[in-house]
């Protein structure tokens, strides 16, 4: 499949470094937690966590994403999507925790809508810079009980979204979803496997994307060579054991970077 | 199925993954090994680190696949790690597929990737949308000549030598690579192609053009290698549009003595592994013994 040429129908600001994008086309079988290939002509095309049926939420990182910014409604762009795999999704009466970090909100707030729908018991943990930064904190308050931890303490604790771990028992979550900074995600992973939980978890990976559709093998992880884009996103910390999470990772040219 | 050498190398069956797929570390590499590949291609090596093109670099149409990677490698010191990683941790082959853009470059990344010991080369003089690499020397016979030699004299394991079907005599470059002391001729790499979103206006690569691979280029693909079989005297490894056992099979009556398979782990991770199932239950079920009885077949039936 071709990009879709989709029109921009809306931009919001959500926070001073965050973007929504929502357009004329909707993903409308997509499952919380998948992505689409956003291609903004010219310039390049980039994976985005999908944060509504017919939207994605951005951060201003590169040639794309800092040209999508100056785009406003009635511009174009191609979608293509949705790609990967999701989160699990909770049966009624289940409990499950959900773990943002900065723009890691976007996948999780259609989860955490889902999750609600379906008749789950949410909590959320968000997690940000500062209070200005909390994306979709209006979303999570709407779904779930909601707590909140800012670096610099504008706002809920102070401190990272993983000091909020340490108060609550974490055996009780059927499921724990995170979404977020790789080194934050790594630190929720690290405190999980201590206790011997990380199978509940799952973790919204992020790795350069080359083709987007599981061939090249541009995204894949150490040791088992998963690929993020067709085995993930998502994957259970089952999986992520003894793996490359938290380490390193590969840029464009295949070369590694370490965290 | 039983091993099976050819043009050098101890092959586990014949359906061998193709360059470029899966092929970014050792551990995507060993993963496609333990999926059932008979043998297995690294991603191409070059001498610098490369980026690649642009996004989108891969969509799939109706017929194929059109992509435009560019080549995005870490060069050959950085990928010596993944290649030691897919030597030892495959129970297959692993052939190392390089380019460079002279001969003196491919040299340079042969000497560099020696030391893991790749069970075989394979010279990219093919890729149809990286300026200066891979078909840019592809078309003229007597570059790939003068960089097949200089890779058979410093490196002690075959060389393959995988051709572009975008030429006007395929059988004439890859007579040239044979004349050079390539083991084995691979074809073919992807077919020059081009897609246009018609809304924006904007070619669809990031590239503007690239390569065309998938059920589309299959018949291109089996009269190169039918042309190939019929007029040299090295093993030919059939590459184009193969999904299926099926085309598998077409592809080795054609002449390939074995074939790669690139763009249809797309539908399933474990496709190498299903064809190469299916070759040999339709050995069976036709009552021929072995691979090597049906290898251009269709050269007999007059």
């Amino acid at each position: 499949m071709i990009p879709i040429y989709s029109k921009i129908i809306e931009v919001i600001e959500e926070t001073p470094s965050t973007r929504t994008f929502l357009f004329d086309v909707e993903f409308s079988d997509a499952l919380p937690g998948q992505f689409a290939m956003v291609w903004v002509h010219g310039v390049d095309e980039v994976p985005m966590g999908i944060s509504y049926k017919n939207g994605v939420t951005v951060q201003k990182v590169g040639d794309a994403t800092s040209r999508m910014f100056e785009l406003s409604e009635g511009d174009f762009m191609g979608l293509r999507g949705p790609f990967g795999n999701g989160f699990t999704l909770p049966s009624p009466n289940e409990k499950i925790l959900i773990i943002a970090g900065g723009v890691g909100s976007a996948p999780l707030a259609p989860l955490a809508e889902e999750a609600k729908n379906i008749g789950a018991d949410v909590d959320i943990f968000l997690g940000s810079r500062c209070r200005d930064e909390l994306l979709f904190r209006d979303r999570f308050n709407k779904t779930g009980n909601l707590l909140i931890a800012t670096d610099d303490g504008s706002e809920g604790k102070c401190g990272f979204v993983t000091d909020l771990l340490l108060d609550v028992d974490l055996g009780e979550y059927h499921r724990i979803h995170v979404c977020g900074p790789e080194i934050m995600m790594y630190r929720v992973f690290r405190i999980l496997q201590d206790k011997n939980i990380h199978e509940n978890a799952e973790f919204s990976m992020h790795r350069y994307f080359k083709c987007g559709i599981g061939v090249c093998g541009a995204c894949c992880m150490d040791k088992l060579g998963l690929r993020v884009c067709r085995d993930g996103p998502v994957f259970n910390g089952k999986l992520l054991e003894d793996s490359e999470f938290g380490q390193y990772a590969r840029g464009p040219t295949g070369g590694k970077y370490k965290f | 199925m039983n091993n099976m050498k050819v043009a050098g190398v101890n092959l586990k069956n014949p359906v061998i993954l193709a360059s470029g797929i899966m092929g970014t570390t050792g551990a995507s590499l060993s993963r496609m090994a333990q999926s059932g590949a008979g043998g297995i291609v690294t991603k191409s090596i070059g001498p610098r680190p490369k980026k690649g093109h642009k996004n989108p670099s891969m969509v799939k149409l109706d017929f194929g696949y059109l992509n435009a990677m560019g080549l995005p490698n870490p060069s050959y010191s950085e990928f010596s790690e993944e290649l030691r990683i897919a030597v030892e941790k495959s129970d297959v082959p692993v052939i190392a597929s390089i380019f460079g853009g002279n001969a003196e470059e491919f040299v340079e990344v042969a000497e560099g990737l020696m030391g893991e010991s790749p069970a075989a080369f394979e010279l990219n003089v093919s890729c149809p949308h990286a300026e200066g690499y891979g078909a840019s020397i592809g078309v003229d016979s007597c570059l790939v000549e003068a960089i097949t030699a200089a890779v058979c004299h410093v490196v002690d394991v075959p060389v393959w030598v995988k051709l572009t079907p975008n030429v006007t005599d395929i059988v004439s470059v890859g007579q040239a690579a044979v004349d050079a002391g390539a083991s084995a001729i691979v074809a073919i790499n992807t077919v020059r192609g081009m897609a246009i979103d018609i809304y924006s206006g904007y070619p669809v690569l990031g590239n503007r053009f690239g390569g065309l691979s998938g059920d589309a280029i299959r018949p291109i693909a089996v009269k190169c290698v039918y042309d190939l079989y019929a007029a040299l005297d090295v093993p030919i490894i059939g590459v184009g549009g193969i999904s299926k056992w099926e085309d598998a099979i077409e592809m080795i009556m054609a002449g390939a003595s074995a074939v790669e398979v690139g763009s249809a782990v797309y539908e399933s991770i474990n496709v190498l592994g299903d064809i190469a199932r299916g070759i040999d239950t339709f050995l069976e079920d036709a009552g021929y013994s072995s691979v090597e009885e049906i290898v251009g077949l269709t050269h007999r039936r007059i």
